[in-house]
């Protein structure tokens, strides 16, 4: 019994991070986030920046 | 765009600190390993003395590997990441200075006490109490610094990065308490609190997690900065970083009983030990697709930058090894290969081809910017210590295979009547050109060392104060 809910409990953890993670009111949070080892390098976020707008231009 | 440089500036002093003695106890460390290697080659190279016996030197190498090379490597990196992902200097110099140097001497502490003889005996966690007790005030100050730097953060998120240096800090003070419980009954004796299997199954939930949250988790931290940075591109998914950190730091504490299988370990412990390791590989792929998908589009750039290289193969080796292990895991297979050459053979994978080879990749890339260089002094030379680590591992751990297949399959035969077909001195015989093969892929490995210390005197030595000083200010675009 007491082994059973321990599955359980992991797994509705589980399912919950998942949808915690992959709601669409996360995404600008995660794409600020995402930035953070180039934030500090003027010289990097610029090639960075650059990089996504042109690829965002293509699609 | 507007560049706003901050009036403070980021504590580089200890990072150049760590990494110069990364490369100092790479250098030892492997040394070491290539030595107790020829031993197994030619025994005479114990010298018949006491202390420069295997038994005596092989703890000392893991030792030196782990905690000196890796150890300084993770808390230089971790420094350096926290620091510039928080846009903020470490919360105290004092205290991360008092880090730096109480780890150094917890490492002579090692190289003094284990060729002496002092050892608790329990695999990694060798160190005796006076030690051991060190080492956890000094890992609880660097607890302090690290947190306390996040705490005090610019920036609204804690990068990925040090979600996973923080879960290796915390779980490894656990550990190491929870696992050097102990009586002492003089200065440099001590017994475990533990006892009997109980003993055994604490020891291996430390091992295991020591390999899971020291030589893991802590090295992805390294990963999740290091890779994007070097590339010069965001992670992959940000979003699968995250399911990545939650599901490897639950799963990789149960894996610790497939080291005692076939023992008086409780049978069910070790099926779940069993289970555990082989769901383990979805997370551990998750992040290694996490990280070589990085490159996703930007493929080209491993042609010319070897520092990418180092990263980019050190994620195929660690995909291949936890692949590898869970596998191993599998007791049908352990009963082939526990005991045998195929364990130090897959250790290896691990720690020359990830750990060794994502710590090289991120000193190349971390040692010129806190020095204030452009770049290392010679790509050329990072080129060939790339080529030489490569072979180096692959030598060393095909002829692991080979001797590790051979040794299990040797170790089982039986005749008819029953008896054994092979005495244990006979596989060792028909080990010995493994363990050649494998000294020599160990030199190999090694050498390439020396090429990245030439490289690191050069590149440090052409650098001058104001220009490390210079480097160090924080600068960040277009402030909050």
């Amino acid at each position: 019994m007491i082994r059973g809910l321990g599955t359980v409990v992991v797994m509705v953890a589980f399912i919950g991070l998942a949808l915690w993670v992959f709601s669409p009111r996360r995404k600008s949070e995660f794409d600020d986030a995402t930035l953070l080892p180039f934030k500090d390098d003027p010289e990097a976020i610029k090639h960075v920046e650059q990089e996504q707008a042109s690829r965002s231009n293509k699609e | 765009m507007s560049t706003a440089i901050s009036p403070t500036a980021y504590n580089y002093k200890v990072v150049r600190q760590f990494a110069i003695m990364t490369v100092v106890w790479g250098i030892l460390g492997m040394g070491l390993g290539v030595f107790i290697a020829s031993q197994l080659v030619w025994p005479e190279l114990n010298l018949g003395l006491e202390w420069t016996t295997f038994g005596r030197l092989r703890p000392l190498h893991t030792n030196l590997v782990i905690f000196a090379f890796g150890g300084c490597a993770l808390f230089g990196t971790s420094y350096y990441v926290v620091q510039r992902t928080c846009q903020t200097r470490l919360i105290s110099d004092s205290l991360a200075a008092f880090s730096f140097w109480g780890w150094q001497a917890v490492i002579i502490g090692a190289i003094i006490t284990l060729p002496l003889g002092y050892t608790t005996s329990k695999e990694y966690a060798e160190l005796e109490l006076p030690l051991a007790i060190l080492l956890a005030i000094v890992w609880v100050v660097y607890a302090i610094v690290f947190f306390g730097t996040i705490t005090k953060r610019k920036t609204k998120h804690i990068y990925v990065g040090n979600w996973f240096y923080g879960a290796f800090i915390l779980v490894t003070a656990m550990l190491h308490i929870v696992n050097h419980a102990s009586l002492p009954v003089s200065f440099f004796k001590s017994y475990s609190a533990y006892a009997g299997a109980t003993d055994a199954m604490i020891q291996w939930w430390y091992g295991h997690n020591a390999v899971g949250f020291f030589l893991t988790t802590g090295f992805l931290g390294m990963m999740y900065y290091f890779v994007p940075k070097q590339a010069e591109r965001p992670i992959y998914s940000y979003r699968l970083s995250i399911v990545h950190f939650w599901a490897l730091i639950t799963l990789y504490i149960w894996a610790g009983p497939h080291h005692l299988h076939y023992t008086a370990l409780p049978d069910w412990a070790q099926s779940l030990g069993m289970a555990m390791s082989i769901i383990l590989l979805a997370p551990s792929w998750g992040g290694m697709i996490n990280g070589m998908m990085t490159l996703s589009g930007a493929w080209h750039k491993l042609r010319t930058d070897p520092i990418l290289r180092f990263l980019v193969v050190s994620l195929a080796f660690y995909g291949m090894s936890t692949f590898e292990g869970p596998m191993m895991a599998i007791k049908t297979v352990n009963a082939l290969s526990h005991y045998t050459d195929w364990t130090i053979g897959h250790v290896h994978a691990g720690a020359l081809g990830w750990v060794a080879m994502i710590s090289i990749g991120a000193m190349y890339h971390m040692i010129p910017k806190v020095y204030g260089q452009k770049q290392m002094y010679s790509t050329g030379l990072i080129n060939v210590h790339f080529w030489l680590a490569t072979i180096g591992t692959v030598l060393y751990i095909a002829s692991m295979w080979v001797n590790g297949i051979t040794q299990g399959l040797m170790w089982r035969a039986i005749n008819d009547d029953g008896t054994l077909t092979y005495s244990f001195v006979e596989a060792l015989q028909a080990s010995h050109p493994g363990f050649i093969v494998r000294a020599l892929g160990g030199a190999i490995f090694a050498s390439g060392m020396l090429f990245m210390a030439y490289n690191v005197f050069r590149t440090v030595r052409a650098s001058n104060p104001a220009e490390a000083e210079a480097a160090s200010k924080i600068s960040v675009v277009g402030a909050h």
